[in-house]
């Protein structure tokens, strides 16, 4: 079952590392992480997905809530909420391909950041779904490397994840 | 004006400001600078251990007895990771200790340098939280949040890794005392949710067979004497998880005993036929609940306990109550006396639940059964010696234990009138704690009589610090229960019907009253029971009472712990003590 956790925890050494730790002693496996500093650099926002049954995240969310550095975790799937990614992809973009490729990216409202004679590096940005559509309409013969950031998530509405008290 | 004061005298300073009184350490290279300032400071006493994971369970022992932070000192690389198992042990029985560590220095390449370890990251998954001090400037915010976040919420160990590049050893830095915390992802519980304590009276009023099993965070947050108040307010049994001995008084007519694997067929029977349960700081672990499914399975159950990731993990609570235990009973108490009603049904409450629960009383519980098997052995029965102890000591003694048969043994015979003066490594069951942790008791208790029931096997693992126990003339008694073997191991070989896979090294035995004797200390040994009782008279006598005794205790290498459970046949259902 996808779980999707939004945490905030210290920006400091060694504070991620212990986050991760509670998915590794578990065996969980992550899916994807995209971390960085809020609008608070002493803060920073992690958001991390991963595939897990719904009493296992409850435990890793309690002991979440057990570090000294995490601030505030919540589960995102349990929530209206928008959520992004965003891809770099470099294709094989050759001849009269070129054209089609271009075509394509358009359409996935995608742009090409980088150009040479045989390739296009195009930058898209979606949520996790439509990034995979991409890459299958594009053709996995086309496809020479793929980056993609780790999703992000943000609650709709006013509701904001902030430094107040922590959850149970 | 600021004190300006070296690094080395900062640490000591900031461990002064937090009232740490005891030391346990073991010095090397990486520590060096700062254990000059240790020579010269008169407020803090520091005891030299012979190896680093005795220091821990010195700390550690220290720390149950008295709910004071125990702390460890030591230096870098093996000297730090020899630690682990004490700091594992604490952090599985939620006892505050800080371990401090030296470290060449931060930067570097970690682990080329001679006796350099990561150890934090080595540490990690043992630790409440750690810490690699930046700079000399840090040390009094740290030590204090370090003392802060070990003792608070659930307790639990603390690494701090304290590097040379941290500081110049000649350089003085101003001291400036530290007060505040400030932890914003650090706000333990402290109180429970009054609507939900509300609702767990009025469960615990319609109930009809109602059970409070009380574990360890009823003593680790002081809440025996709420608890005693509580039950004999509604006139509630009690019964304890191994970390709960002690936290009602073991002979009280409330108190049913240990539940779980080894515990009371009393216990089990209340538990698995209850029709509620007030579980108290404790985290239903296996050997208590064994088959989760089974574990009482017509009770609803209300769960207090003031770390939120112990509620519903292994036994859905229908009732939780993330809060301090002491202070959810004392609303709870609050509560029952504002209802007039409570005060005139006191004693027609629960009249057909009691009679039950006397009745299963009265039946023979399966220790008893076996003694009586087993009369025809002369060499000393186990229980015998548990019950010579407690006669002796009339239930008072701090008693630390090793893991294995011996300590199932005094969970059962031994019966604590007070809470904190039991003292077993449970959730870890570290093989070589009881000696080490009867030192720190000691350190922390001095007129206390502490005694240390092991077996031979746990013994061997940290006897060297019979030698620290010589240093400081610790006057702690050693009972060790010698069968030979691995006792609880081949027990469960023989209960699953491996009889022939024996575990036993009675030939490559030392003499066990030669060798502590080498230490200096006085050594007896017990074949008999009329000798066992010549040697628990002289343990305590005037003549020997100021010194460390050890007691080689020959007992039956035939007795089985029993009762006892096979894993997943639920709380009810014991094996037969003919298996």
């Amino acid at each position: 079952m996808k779980q999707l956790l939004a945490i905030l925890f210290e920006n400091e050494a060694g504070a991620l590392v212990r986050v991760l730790g509670l998915f590794a002693q578990r065996n969980v496996n992550i899916e994807s992480l995209s971390v960085a500093p809020t609008e608070d650099t002493t803060m920073s926002r992690l958001t991390l997905l991963t595939l897990s049954d719904a009493q296992t995240i409850e435990q890793i969310t309690k002991h979440l809530n057990r570090l000294v550095g995490v601030v505030k975790v919540i589960n995102l799937v349990h929530v209206e909420h928008v959520e992004r990614e965003l891809m770099l992809v470099k294709v094989c973009a050759e001849g009269d391909e070129r054209q089609e490729i271009k075509r394509t990216c358009d359409i996935f409202r995608g742009q090409i950041v980088d150009v040479t004679t045989n390739t296009y590096t195009i930058q898209l940005v979606g949520p996790t779904a439509k990034l995979l559509g991409f890459l299958e309409a594009i053709g996995r013969a086309h496809i020479l490397e793929v980056v993609r950031s780790g999703t992000c998530g943000i609650t709709r509405g006013a509701k904001v994840l902030s430094a107040g008290p922590k959850g149970a | 004006m600021t004190p300006m004061l070296t690094a080395d005298e900062m640490l000591v300073r900031a461990l002064i400001d937090q009232g740490i009184a005891h030391i346990f350490w073991h010095p090397g290279g990486a520590s060096f600078p700062y254990h000059r300032a240790l020579s010269k400071c008169e407020e803090i006493a520091f005891v030299l251990c012979r190896h680093e994971v005795g220091a821990c369970h010195m700390a550690d022992g220290y720390a149950r007895a008295t709910g004071r932070p125990g702390v460890v000192m030591l230096t870098s690389g093996s000297g730090a990771t020899n630690s682990i198992t004490g700091i594992a042990n604490a952090y599985m029985d939620s006892v505050p200790i800080i371990v401090i560590c030296g470290r060449d220095s931060v930067g570097h390449s970690v682990a080329t340098q001679l006796d350099e370890t990561d150890m934090i990251g080595v540490s990690r998954p043992v630790v409440k939280h750690s810490y690699i001090v930046p700079t000399a400037n840090d040390l009094p915010r740290i030590v204090r949040e370090a003392v802060f976040v070990a003792t608070s919420g659930r307790p639990g160990p603390v690494v701090i890794d304290l590097p040379r590049s941290a500081y110049e050893s000649t350089v003085k830095y101003e001291y400036e005392r530290s007060e505040q915390i400030s932890l914003r992802g650090y706000r333990p519980a402290e109180s429970g949710h009054t609507g939900q304590i509300r609702k767990a009276l009025e469960a615990l009023l319609q109930s009809e067979r109602p059970v409070i099993y009380a574990g360890g965070g009823v003593i680790q947050g002081d809440a025996s004497p709420a608890l005693l108040t509580f039950a004999e307010c509604l006139d509630l049994p009690v019964v304890t998880s191994l970390m709960g001995l002690g936290a009602i008084p073991g002979a009280n007519r409330l108190c049913l005993g240990m539940l779980g694997m080894h515990g009371s067929g009393l216990a089990n029977n209340a538990i698995a036929h209850s029709d509620i349960v007030l579980a108290l700081g404790t985290r239903f672990d296996d050997r208590a609940t064994d088959d989760p499914e089974q574990f009482c399975p017509r009770a609803k159950v209300i769960h207090v306990d003031i770390d939120p990731s112990s509620i519903s993990k292994t036994i859905i609570a229908d009732l939780p109550i993330v809060g301090p235990v002491n202070e959810v009973l004392n609303i709870l108490i609050q509560l029952a006396n504002d209802k007039q009603e409570l005060q005139s049904k006191r004693n027609v409450r629960y009249l057909s639940w009691w009679k039950q629960i006397d009745d299963w009383r009265q039946q023979p519980s399966g220790e008893e059964r076996h003694t009586k098997e087993s009369d025809s052995s002369n060499r000393i029965h186990p229980q015998d010696v548990v019950q010579t102890l407690y006669d002796e000591t009339r239930g008072e003694a701090f008693i630390t234990t090793d893991v294995g048969q011996h300590q199932i043994f005094v969970a059962q015979g031994y019966k604590f009138s007070t809470p904190r003066r039991w003292v077993t490594p449970g959730g870890l069951g570290t093989m070589g704690f009881g000696l080490p942790a009867a030192l720190g008791v000691q350190f922390a208790v001095p007129q206390g009589m502490v005694v240390c029931i092991t077996g031979e096997s746990s013994f061997l693992i940290n006897l060297q610090e019979l030698s620290t126990c010589a240093q400081y003339d610790l006057p702690i008694k050693v009972f060790c229960f010698n069968n030979g073997t691995l006792g609880m191991v081949n027990q469960w070989n023989q209960i699953q019907g491996h009889e022939n896979e024996f575990l036993g090294y009675a030939e490559s035995m030392p003499d066990f009253v030669q060798l502590v004797e080498s230490f200096g200390h006085r050594a007896l040994r017990a074949t008999s029971l009329d000798e066992l009782k010549q040697a628990v008279y002289l343990a305590f006598s005037e003549e020997y009472k100021n010194q460390t005794v050890f007691v080689d205790v020959w007992v039956d290498p035939n007795v089985l712990v029993l009762p006892t459970k096979k894993r997943g046949s639920g709380t009810s259902t014991e094996v037969p003590v003919d298996s």
